[in-house]
């Protein structure tokens, strides 16, 4: 690789050739403050617009200032990155960004974790000069079931278009109108319920600032709370417990399941479970699904579909109901464990319990934005009563920890109710890339093979690269697994689906970079993706420590089965645990 | 040279053939460079011919055409595309619009010869919607001239294949920059990427692609024809050729000129222009459309080209040129151009789409009398980090307008903010309408006239204008016959 020797800041550094000036300073431990950029180490989300104008320095010889977040390094350069007219551009750039920027951080959602106001501050702005007659460009707010959108706080940072566009290929939000009435959104300015939005969150988590926020339905879950008429349970879905302690200042990769727990039941949730029993009723379900359509397969059935897709991830669920409707055969027909819990709980839960349908509400704690429009969907739905009754994203939960005084760090470690508490390690893999598909392969194995794993970990299904190949030898038949997280990864493992050249006989998607761990309703990584990484390694350790290890052999999964379900597939588990799937293609109109 | 100021070298053929029979384009040696080129240059000699001509990019930028040309034909791909940038959006000018519905084939031929050159078979002419004129004619040019053999396949019974497809823009002044340019054409929206990588690199559809301006592909055939060293004797040491400009705005002769490089702003405006109209005082002249600067009476003497307008603060752009007297408020004058610059910024980096909108703001106020001396500071310092920090063209040159008319007509914005004066009496918030007691006669017309009742006065007694009613409309004025109401 060729090498490019410069100087920064009066340092000598030698680079790589194509080295931005601010990765270059970064190795020199320069700090050059960067808004609109964004980088993803490691997997290849780069978000470098050059549009904020915040990163400019000084570069000797050239005319005007270079912004370093896209500028790459040249031999012999002589840059420097904090000169007075630097600074003073910043300052002014700065506000101007501000000039037209709402402010009312005491009641926005992003306050205190706001990557404008950090600059605002790093940046030393004290007032904004002319804010008096200065105009703002105003937009009408959109609200979705998931997702909340108030375009006066965006500052074309363009990286929700980048999550969209590139990584996910959904193509639901990009610049619209010009000058100082642009911003991102769907085209025509239709509301983001009326696109092709799948919900994944993913520009949500990477906004800077309060223009793309959740759905908030703390209220919701404080007014049931409070109701003495009611009795509140709670599921929490894996990677909520690898993230959750990110909010309280635990390192990254803390593991909090037990306080979270604790903390759960001093809210007064009558009753503590974990959606990973779900996840491993859908292991059941799934698997048996997936032996299946292999075993007709084998035995020469030309019709079946194959390969089966996983149906856990609702915002992939969305991405195949709007782009693939042609192959909405193709997923498992099996509901995601979000809500295969929440129809458990207001069937057989209730009636053990004792308590009425309408009387029980179901909250879930999810990393997830797109299961907050999952939860709300009319099949899920028994008489307009939801299965889940209001779905809350990991930071959500922080957010009630916070109010209620409760310091999760010097909480006590407590374990799930039973029954729907119990849970084996194949269903916390659920939430990082390869997770489902590795619960999936364990029991199917056994199940099919009737043999005992000698090794539950399938090192070949692990890692964070995009997509995925791995044969299982099941037996002298090799299963062909692929695994995709990120949309547009997934759109690739499609097209080669539709075009009749697809190896696999089972496929894993995710919606979100690194699975649900890097779901939108996590705590903001706010461009680390070292935290993502973190999380994937508490999730692993949270499987290793696990007395069970496949979802077959949960003691209260097959007590479901013996009490309610029968087996799985039956006709009660199709009515209760599977789905069917729409074709949303035609569905954009423009009024 | 000449006795004549003005020579006709890119105008050559406007306005005396006709445009839509190529016979008549041809009889006036149209496509004779293409065929010197293609039988007996090599596409190296070309390149040669045009770096040594020294001709320079007209639309504004003033970069070596056959520099440009030289480093997009070393990229190496398997499609390469010539674009011709016909997106002219400066207000006033029509400099391209006319080559291109005049002659329409000098484009298409130099384009053709670019191809020859650079080593690409697919040109492309990037034009407004808004001419439909221009339009037509350069279909019906690409037309005849494919019938002729003279674009299309194995042109001239060569080897050589070049074809040419219009593009339309949608009016955006920002598409004219070139990576706009190219992502509008990609059904993209029209703004900038930052550059490196530039076109000649990964251009349109990610393929080196050479961008020119109309005018600078008009330049090209007669280059060919009549060799380099012919050329590079018009203009100066830097500047060689001829440059279009439409002069506009309170000279007698209005309209397109066309100049050698290194004649002066005062021969244009009191020579070509026939001077400033109604004996007027000459007070500035706005070069280089938008993004220009205000330049004034110690200005005129000097040479004009690329290098020395930007020396004096503003620049050549793509050739407006538009003279102002002593009737024009700088202050608004700056205002205009902002307004339009505003209107015009794509919205992608932060000094553009919120800067330029501030000054604009500030600008305002100065104009209403609300405005402070400190405001003057900060106009400056605005302006100067939008240049120092936009990301094209369009943002880097914007505050012009402003730091020119800072620069040269400081006072002005002094009495703006100070006296609460517009020395133009241009600006209508500043100005206050009142009757001389001496020549009113108590006549009643002015108050009769007034729409919203501000005068007051018995019968041929002198009459009273009340400045808190008053809307300044000036009717009064015009009905009075007796000069009695005058404006301070």
């Amino acid at each position: 690789m060729e090498k490019v020797k410069l100087s920064i800041d009066n340092k000598l550094v030698e680079v790589e050739k194509g080295t931005t000036i601010y990765k270059a300073a970064k190795q020199l431990g320069i700090d050059i403050p960067v808004l609109c950029y964004m980088n993803l180490e490691g997997l290849g989300i780069e978000n470098k617009p050059g549009g904020c104008r915040i990163c400019v320095v000084e570069v000797e010889g050239r005319r005007n200032l270079a912004p370093s977040c896209s500028t790459d390094c040249t031999e012999g350069m002589v840059v420097h990155t904090h000169t007075m007219r630097v600074i003073n551009a910043r300052r002014t750039v700065m506000e101007f960004i501000l000039s037209d920027h709402p402010k009312d951080c005491l009641t926005c959602a992003k306050s205190g974790n706001c990557e404008l106001q950090d600059m605002a501050v790093k940046l030393g702005i004290r007032e904004i000069p002319g804010q008096e007659y200065a105009a703002m460009s105003t937009y009408k707010m959109d609200f979705s079931p998931s997702i909340i959108r108030d375009l006066d706080k965006c500052i074309m940072c363009r990286r929700c278009e980048m999550m969209c566009n590139e990584f996910q290929t959904v193509g639901a939000l990009s610049a619209f109108n010009r000058g100082f009435q642009s911003a991102v959104g769907p085209a025509f300015e239709m509301d983001i319920e009326d696109s092709t939005c799948t919900y994944c969150g993913q520009c949500v988590a990477v906004c800077p600032t309060g223009a793309l926020t959740e759905k908030d339905h703390t209220r919701d879950v404080i007014n049931a709370l409070s109701d003495p008429t009611k009795t509140v349970i709670v599921q929490t879905a894996p990677a909520v417990r690898a993230a959750l302690g990110e909010e309280f200042g635990l390192k990254p990769g803390t593991l909090v399941t037990g306080k979270m727990v604790t903390a759960l039941r001093r809210l007064g949730f009558n009753y503590v479970f974990d959606t990973d029993f779900a996840a491993d009723l859908t292991i059941m379900e799934e698997g048996t699904e997936l032996l299946g359509r292999l075993t007709k397969f084998l035995g020469g059935d030309k019709e079946v579909k194959l390969p089966i897709l996983t149906s856990c991830c609702p915002a992939w669920v969305n991405f195949f109901e709007h782009n693939f409707p042609e192959m909405k055969d193709i997923p498992s027909t099996a509901r995601s464990p979000q809500q295969m819990f929440g129809a458990i709980a207001k069937t057989y839960f209730a009636d053990k319990i004792k308590v009425k349908r309408e009387d029980l509400v179901v909250v879930s704690i999810m990393p997830c934005l797109a299961k907050k429009y999952e939860a709300q969907r009319d099949e899920f739905k028994v008489d307009g009563n939801p299965d889940v009754d209001f779905s809350l994203s990991t930071r959500e939960l922080a957010h009630l920890i916070k109010q209620a005084n409760l310091d999760l760090k010097t909480l006590p470690d407590e374990d799930f109710d039973k029954p729907l508490g119990e849970s084996t390690g194949a269903a916390v893999i659920f939430g990082v890339t390869g997770g489902v598909i590795e619960a999936a392969t364990r029991t199917a194995y056994e199940l099919h093979t009737g043999k005992k794993l000698a090794k539950v970990e399938f090192e070949q299904l692990r890692g964070m690269e995009f997509i995925r190949k791995a044969t299982i030898d099941f037996n002298g038949t090799p299963i062909n697994i692929g695994i995709a997280h990120g949309l547009g990864n997934a759109r690739k493992l499609l097209d080669e689906i539709k075009a009749g050249k697809s190896e696999f006989h089972a496929i894993e998607i995710m919606a979100c970079p690194g699975g649900c761990i890097g779901g939108g309703g996590q705590p903001l990584h706010h461009s680390d993706s070292s935290i993502l990484k973190a999380r994937t390694k508490a999730i692993y350790a949270e499987d290793e420590g696990k007395v069970l290890r496949k979802s077959h052999e949960n003691p209260y999964i097959i007590k479901l089965y013996e009490e309610f379900l029968g087996k799985p597939m039956s006709e009660k588990a199709h009515h209760l645990l599977h789905t069917h799937y729409f074709d949303k293609s035609g569905k954009i109109e423009i009024s | 040279m000449t006795k004549y100021k003005q020579i006709r070298i890119v105008l050559n053929n406007c306005g005396v053939i006709d445009p839509e029979n190529i016979e008549e384009s041809i009889a006036r040696d149209s496509y004779m460079a293409l065929g010197k080129c293609i039988t007996e240059m090599t596409p190296q000699d070309v390149i040669k011919e045009i770096k040594e001509s020294g001709l320079r990019g007209r639309g504004g930028g003033g970069f070596p055409t056959g520099l440009k040309w030289e480093i997009a034909s070393k990229n190496h791909a398997d499609q390469k595309y010539v674009v011709c940038n016909a997106d002219e959006g400066d207000p006033g000018a029509f400099m391209d619009r006319s080559v291109l519905e005049g002659d329409p084939h000098a484009v298409l031929e130099a384009m053709a010869i670019c191809g020859y050159a650079i080593g690409a078979t697919k040109g492309l002419i990037y034009i407004r919607a808004e001419y439909p004129m221009a339009i037509k004619r350069l279909k019906i040019a690409i037309d005849q001239a494919l019938e002729y053999g003279l674009l299309g396949n194995n042109i001239f019974g060569s080897k050589f294949d070049f074809n040419i497809e219009l593009r339309y823009g949608a009016g955006a002044f920002v598409c004219g920059e070139e990576t706009s340019l190219i992502h509008s054409m990609e059904g993209l929206r029209g703004e900038p990427t930052i550059k490196p990588p530039f076109p000649a690199e990964k251009g349109y559809l990610g393929k080196p692609t050479n961008v020119n301006n109309v005018e600078t592909f008009a330049c090209v055939p007669i280059i060919i024809r009549k060799g380099a060293s012919w050329f590079n004797k018009i203009g100066t040491e830097k500047s060689k050729g001829t440059k279009v400009f439409a002069l506009a705005g309170k000279v007698n002769n209005v309209g397109l000129i066309e100049v050698p490089m290194g004649t002066t702003l005062r021969e244009v405006i009191f020579e070509i222009g026939g001077g400033i109209q109604n004996g007027k005082k000459f007070k500035a002249v706005q070069t280089g459309g938008p993004s220009g600067g205000c330049l004034t009476e110690k200005h005129l003497d000097t040479p004009i080209d690329f290098d020395n307008l930007i020396a004096a603060g503003s620049m050549m752009g793509s050739g407006g040129m538009i003279v102002m007297d002593e009737d024009n408020c700088m202050v608004s004058v700056a205002k205009f151009y902002l307004d339009f610059t505003v209107e015009e910024s794509c919205g992608k980096c932060s000094p553009c789409r919120i800067g330029n909108k501030r000054l604009y703001e500030l600008l305002e106020r100065i104009t209403k009398g609300q405005g402070v001396m400190d405001d003057l500071q900060r106009l400056r310092n605005m302006s100067n980090v939008i240049k120092d920090t936009s990301l094209c063209g369009l943002g880097q040159t914007s505050p012009n307008p402003v730091l020119s008319t800072l620069d040269n007509f400081y006072d002005e914005y002094v009495a703006h903010i100070k006296d609460h004066k517009c020395p133009a009496g241009q600006c209508k918030d500043l100005m206050k309408y009142f009757i001389i007691a001496e020549n009113c006669v108590g006549c009643t017309a002015c108050a009769r006239v007034c729409p919203v009742g501000a005068i007051t006065g018995e019968k041929k007694e002198p009459h009273f204008i009340n400045s808190e009613i008053c809307i300044k409309c000036g009717a009064c004025m015009e009905r009075c016959k007796f000069d009695a109401i005058i404006i301070k």
